[in-house]
């Protein structure tokens, strides 16, 4: 039994390594190679079925959907990496200040998180990008903005844990200034829960680019984006079935892939998982 | 014995700590953790507090840094009142004096470096340069019975014995002379206990050092104490030298404690006096005589009135009716 968790601990870490740095990888190779130019139509081509040319199809337009998920995988990226460092900036600074220095800054930050906390999601995110406007960076601000009260909340927690700590107490002390001791000393000894948050949030950020990619209101077209395939797949379920498979493919395999990673480093860094 | 420097007086301090209320009707309540303790440290010496736990004598310890705020009361360092100290202020009168903790897993952060643990506070506090700091990071380690190479190492590597002694090295850091020691070998093994003990004494004889030794185990304080002080919720009922308090114990409190250290002598079987009852709860103390919940010689006056300490003789105070004159 033993054996098969630990098995288990290390498939989730060896797992969701191999599928989040292979896709990392055909993101590096997507900026200098694609099989095919990922915004030239080739109309006699279209809808092609999966060939030897064309691995995974062409689309409505003839371009090949291989090429295109290759150069998606840079929205993907760029929307959950900037979605997770707005997130974790802002939400380790308000968590950070709300736990340590406690009171009424503690109530008036956890209320406000708590009220954005209150939106669904989705509904937050397409209401911001309505007012800023479509397009990656707006994207990933729109989801960062909803990614900071989780954020918030767990490093929240772990100050208040350990705001009264003995070692807490010794620096002050000595004189340690309040900037330091939050980030000097406390934060490394929260961080890896920090880490694991974070990982869930990029792969709930490719999500949510998805969602708001397939309504529309994400990257717009012609940049590929998995989302935007996946909602003009839709109108061809029935002619051209194989040309869902492969954006829904991609963004099932990274989430899950970021999944597993996220369930190993929190195996891996709690210190009360080890036996 | 020459009449003595007095390096630390404390007048009437309180600590109080509010109670959350659960709704707007019930009345406010406070925990009244330390309650109106007045002592003198000299210099040099070691003053020992026991108490059970709950009594009030970490909190008092804390307050004295001003780790936690004093609702009332002084507190004089060579003669200063430092009680409304804020800021740089506050920290030069901390410089002089540290502490040691109870836990040491919890007193040390795990992420640094022993070195930087103990370089921290020079850095800090002292006008050095980086090759003096590290010259004095190894002198320390090496007065606290420690390898110099254990500066590069991190916590993990070591037992608690070893990181009280980097604790005790850290405190030493910036040349205090007072410290405060908080419990600082109950979390320790038995054996460990008197090895970090005697460095404390050690280190007390190199560096002329005042200690404020705060512990529940009363044969640990007899060990390390000049003098000592026997807290119950939040009040001291006695404070004398050791040697007159161990032999000759008054309060009817210290009395029961020092009834209950085990002692290995099968000839003279000693009379333990059971006590009655708990602790009770420092946001309710009783009124009048704290103690007299439980006490085997109450009297009718106890449940009134508060005994006020009284000179018994040169080394004794007591705070106690029963020697009522």
């Amino acid at each position: 039994m033993k054996n098969v968790q630990k098995f288990a601990k290390h498939t989730n870490l060896i797992i969701g390594l191999l599928i989040v740095v292979g896709f990392f990888s055909v993101m590096i190779v997507s900026f200098f190679y694609t099989p095919f130019d990922v915004n030239v139509m080739n109309i006699p081509e279209k809808l092609r079925g999966p060939s030897s040319v064309y691995f995974f199809g062409t689309d409505e337009f003839g371009r090949d959907i291989f090429s295109r998920i290759m150069k998606g995988t840079q929205t993907a990226f760029a929307v959950g990496i900037l979605t997770v460092v707005i997130g974790v900036t802002f939400g380790i600074l308000i968590g950070a200040i709300a736990g340590y220095v406690g009171g009424w800054i503690d109530e008036i930050c956890m209320r406000f998180m708590d009220a954005l906390m209150a939106f669904p999601g989705i509904i937050l995110a397409l209401m911001l990008v309505a007012i800023f406007g479509p397009g990656i960076v707006n994207t990933a601000i729109a989801l960062g903005i909803i990614a900071i009260p989780g954020i918030a909340r767990i490093t929240r927690s772990g100050f208040v844990q350990h705001r009264d700590a003995e070692y807490v107490l010794a620096a002050k002390l000595i004189g340690v200034n309040p900037f330091k001791i939050m980030f000097r000393h406390i934060l490394p000894n929260i961080s890896s829960q920090i880490i694991v948050a974070a990982t869930v949030t990029f792969a709930t950020a490719m999500l949510a680019e998805a969602a708001l990619s397939y309504l529309g209101l994400g990257v717009q077209p012609p940049n590929p984006s998995w989302g935007r395939m996946l909602k003009d797949s839709q109108a061809y379920l029935m002619s051209a079935p194989w040309y869902i498979y492969a954006p829904g493919g991609a963004i099932t395999l990274l989430v899950l892939g970021l999944y597993m990673l996220s369930n190993a480093f929190r195996d891996f860094m709690d210190p009360r998982s080890k036996s | 014995m020459p009449k003595k420097e007095v390096l630390l007086e404390i007048n009437h301090l309180k600590a109080y700590f509010p109670v959350k209320r659960k709704s707007m009707k019930e009345e406010k309540k406070v925990v009244k953790a330390v309650d109106d303790i007045s002592l003198e440290i000299y210099r040099g010496e070691t003053l020992g507090i026991v108490g059970e736990s709950g009594s009030g004598k970490s909190t008092f310890g804390r307050t004295i840094l001003k780790l936690v705020e004093p609702t009332e009361g002084e507190i004089l360092y060579k003669g200063q009142q430092i009680q409304h100290l804020k800021g740089s202020n506050l920290q030069k009168y901390r410089n002089q004096m540290q502490m040691i903790f109870q836990d040491p897993f919890a007193s040390l952060n795990p992420r640094m470096r022993i070195g930087a643990i103990i370089e921290e506070p020079m850095a800090l506090q002292l006008t050095l340069t980086k090759e003096q700091r590290k010259k004095r990071v190894k002198e320390l380690l090496q007065k606290v019975g420690l390898a110099e190479d254990a500066m590069h190492k991190y916590l993990h590597e070591f037992s608690g014995g070893q990181r009280q002694r980097i604790g005790i090295a850290r405190a030493l850091a910036i040349n205090p002379e007072f410290i405060i020691a908080d419990e600082p070998v109950s979390a320790l093994d038995v054996s460990v206990q008197s090895q970090v003990l005697n460095l404390l004494m050690d280190l007390q004889d190199e560096f002329q050092l005042t200690y404020l030794f705060i512990s529940h185990d009363l044969s640990v304080v007899k060990h390390i104490s000049d003098r000592v002080a026997v807290l119950y919720l939040g009040r001291i009922v006695e404070i004398g030298t050791k040697k007159e308090l161990y032999a000759n114990p008054l309060h009817p409190y210290t009395q029961a404690l020092l009834s209950a250290i085990p002692v290995v002598n099968f000839d003279e079987p000693k009379q333990a006096i059971p006590l009655q009852g708990e602790l009770p709860s420092p946001m309710n103390p009783p009124v009048g005589c704290v103690f007299h919940t439980r006490c085997p010689f109450v009297m009718g006056k106890c449940h009134q009135v508060r005994p006020t300490m009284q000179e018994m003789n040169e080394h004794q105070r007591v705070a106690c009716f029963l020697y009522d004159k």
